[in-house]
């Protein structure tokens, strides 16, 4: 009873999940049809509706979620598996828009570099954090009792959310000193007319839309996981208790009822 | 005045699993009470409760005074814990092991030396590396580090197994020792026979809870002797003479 | 808390001593991720000698995985791991007590790699300060941030394979700045080495505050 009380996705996550893929498909339609090309970088300029949208994602918001959850998490006064959840969630959300960012960066590389990859400082410390966000989800998937996975887990997100700035920054010099400048900023600075400039916000809100709504179905599953736990471990606790009167018959008919049950 | 072990409808989970599904237990100060019952009765889980090493999830529990359900851990240095498997790094001797136990307390590294010689850890025994040592002799070296600490309430699973005639002997002299110096014991056993002797009280356990009490013999004469017990090992210390 | 640093190290160190795993397995390790780069670079001496930096630091990141794990297999004995908890001794204590055995065995180790690198890719180390300071801060990071990985594997029947995956990544701005601040010394070029140590200062302090007040908690969760 309890269960299905939790299978039912709150009414504004459904709200939020119709608004996203309403607004997604207003930025598809905009981006591929609406919007005239761009003067230097032609039909290309069109990743620009949702690159840099997915890399807000995926770098900010759910560095935001996840290590604030995980602090939340740690935090006596603010300890519940909410935060937990909300955390995994969002990691897990964010190894998806991190791989994807990888991607439309390297389908947007490959005819402006000529290659799929270059070890472009911001390129590099994206890879880096899909990295560390899959070792993340690896320990994750480690079988622990929730708190102590929790514990665990809550650890590892804060002990990545102060790797990455290192990371940011050594990869940046690293790159700076190697090749010399960037490559992402003058390419990205395009000469927007304004139907350009609202598909670009547009995409904006269409992702984290979906981020959002991504971020309630994770968690929702995550309370059904826990929760079949619970109800194994109802079931465990019985069975527990039906061993002690297991035990009870067997002494009872026992012809010594021995303090220790005579069973060893 | 408070009892050193309090646990009211004690919960504790090994992952999934309720190891403890409901315990009502009590120890008073200079008590010694056996806890007994079937594989997997939850023995060894009441033992590492009552340690802090396994959390309690829902019921009361307290432990010397420490409120396991909120802060399990600060409880640890004043309990000894006698497990299955002895605590020893490999590579160090039996010395040199509990030296680390007792300095790990901020004790002097002589009282690791008394203790050593009470186990009869002495000469080659005691420098030997603890990996080249056999179970039993391991075990005595883990009873040695314990000792060496002093600890308030002595946790000790199945102290009898591995060990020979002589060292039960020692044992149960160390136990009265302990509660004449204010400890408080709690035992887990298989073996009756060697127990019951050294206990006030006798807990059976089953299912995770505790289900029936019983007095011990040790001031006290016990009506429900197992069969098996001869009447002279009522007296305290008498076990060995069953062995 | 520093009682308790000294009292861990000297035990690790102790079990170190005598059971050589550091010295007959951890070093030669080390000496064969050199030897095997450079089979997979080229008998080019100007190329390896160029690569000589990357290599030596890529065969220590390696190499402390390999001391992180045995650090934790330590403590992982039957017994042991409960044995330290119920021990007293402050969380603080164990973590810097096992960073510093770590670290201190990690010295040995570049001690070696240097002379490996001198010895096959004929390169000279020409601002040694630079050196020797960039090493020093790298292993107060890699060992600080290789004890806490360390502690959250602990208990895991997968943490053998789980270690890598987790640290490695963790530790590639070491690799980064000290590889560059190698090159600078290799290259004699002390005003460009420099600024990579603003990465690894940071990092060993980051990883060394982090690690004090949270090994605690995880030696709970492991």
């Amino acid at each position: 009873m309890s269960a299905q009380a939790m299978t039912r996705r709150p009414r504004w996550l459904t709200v939020v999940g119709v608004l996203g893929v309403i607004a997604m498909g207003f930025t598809v339609w905009l981006g591929l049809w609406i919007t005239p090309p761009d003067q230097f970088q032609g039909n290309l300029a069109r990743l620009l509706y949702i690159h840099p949208a997915i890399a807000t994602v995926a770098l900010y918001w759910v560095g935001l979620v996840a290590a604030g959850g995980s602090l939340l998490y740690l935090w006596p006064r603010t300890r519940s598996l909410f935060w937990d959840r909300l955390a995994a969630a969002s990691v897990e959300v964010g190894a998806v828009f991190a791989a994807l960012t990888l991607i439309t960066g390297a389908i947007w590389g490959r005819p402006v570099w000529g290659v799929w990859w270059t070890w472009d400082a911001r390129l590099t410390s994206t890879a880096l954090l899909l990295l560390l966000e899959i070792g993340y989800l690896a320990l994750r998937r480690v079988p622990a009792e929730p708190a102590i996975r929790a514990r665990r887990c809550a650890v590892a997100a804060l002990l990545i959310a102060i790797d990455i700035p290192i990371v940011h920054f050594s990869v940046d010099w690293w790159n700076t000193l190697h090749q010399g400048g960037t490559f992402i900023d003058p390419g990205f600075q395009i000469h927007a007319s304004p139907s350009m400039s609202w598909t670009f916000l547009l995409g904006f809100i269409a992702f984290t839309l979906v981020f959002v709504w991504l971020l309630g179905v994770r968690y929702q599953v995550e309370v059904l996981q826990d929760a079949v736990g619970d109800q194994e471990l109802e079931v465990s606790l019985s069975e527990r208790w039906s061993e002690d009167t297991d035990l009870v018959g067997a002494a009872a008919s026992a012809p010594t009822p021995g303090p220790g049950g005579g069973t060893s | 005045m408070a009892p050193v072990v309090h646990f009211r409808a004690a919960v504790a989970l090994a992952g999934r699993f309720p190891a403890l599904a409901g315990v009502d237990l009590s120890l008073d100060q200079g008590e010694v009470v056996v806890v007994v019952g079937a594989n997997g009765a939850g023995k060894t889980s009441l033992l590492r409760a009552c340690a802090g090493l396994l959390p309690v999830t829902s019921g009361d529990a307290t432990v010397l005074g420490v409120d396991l359900t909120t802060d399990h851990t600060s409880v640890r240095r004043y309990v000894g814990l006698l497990g299955h498997a002895a605590p020893l790094y490999d590579e160090l001797s039996a010395a040199e092991n509990v030296q680390f136990a007792v300095r790990a307390l901020g004790l002097p590294v002589k009282s690791a030396d008394a203790a050593l010689e009470r186990l009869g850890l002495i000469g080659r025994l005691r420098t030997t590396p603890a990996g080249r040592l056999s179970a039993g002799q391991r075990r005595r070296v883990a009873l040695a580090a314990l000792l060496a600490r002093r600890p308030a309430l002595w946790l000790l699973d199945e102290p009898h197994a591995g060990l020979d005639a002589t060292s039960r002997t020692l044992l149960g002299q160390l136990i009265g020792d302990a509660v004449a110096d204010g400890a408080s014991v709690l035992l887990s056993s298989h073996e009756p026979e060697l127990s019951v002797p050294l206990a006030d009280r006798v807990v059976s356990m089953g299912g995770g809870r505790v289900t029936g009490e019983e007095s011990g013999g040790r001031r006290v004469t016990f009506t429900a002797v197992p069969a098996a017990v001869p009447a002279e090992s009522t007296r305290a210390e008498g076990a060995s003479h069953v062995a | 808390m520093w009682h308790d640093a000294l009292l861990v190290a000297g035990k690790d160190l102790r079990i170190e001593a005598r059971a050589r795993v550091a010295l007959w397995q951890v070093v030669p390790f080390a000496v064969l991720v050199l030897v095997l780069l450079a089979f997979a670079i080229g008998p080019d001496q100007a190329s390896l000698r160029h690569a000589a930096p990357g290599i030596f630091w890529v065969a220590l990141l390696f190499s402390t995985v390999l001391a992180i794990q045995r650090s934790v297999a330590v403590e992982s004995g039957e017994g042991t791991r409960d044995g330290l908890r119920l021990s007293g001794i402050d969380p603080a204590g164990i973590f810097l007590g096992k960073a510093a055995a770590v670290g201190l065995q990690l010295l040995l180790l570049q001690v070696v790699l240097w002379a490996g690198i001198t010895f096959l890719f004929d390169v000279r180390v020409h601002v040694v300060w630079l050196a020797v300071t960039a090493s020093l801060l790298a292993t107060v990071g890699l060992a600080c941030a290789g004890v806490l990985y360390g502690a959250l594997s602990a208990g895991l029947r997968v943490r053998d394979t789980l270690l890598p995956l987790l640290v490695l990544p963790v530790l590639a701005p070491v690799l980064l700045a000290g590889s560059k601040a190698w090159q600078a010394a290799l290259d004699g070029n002390a005003a460009s080495g420099t600024q990579w140590l603003k990465i690894l200062v940071p990092f060993a302090v980051i990883y060394l505050v982090v690690g004090v007040v949270l090994y605690g908690p995880l030696q709970e969760a492991a």
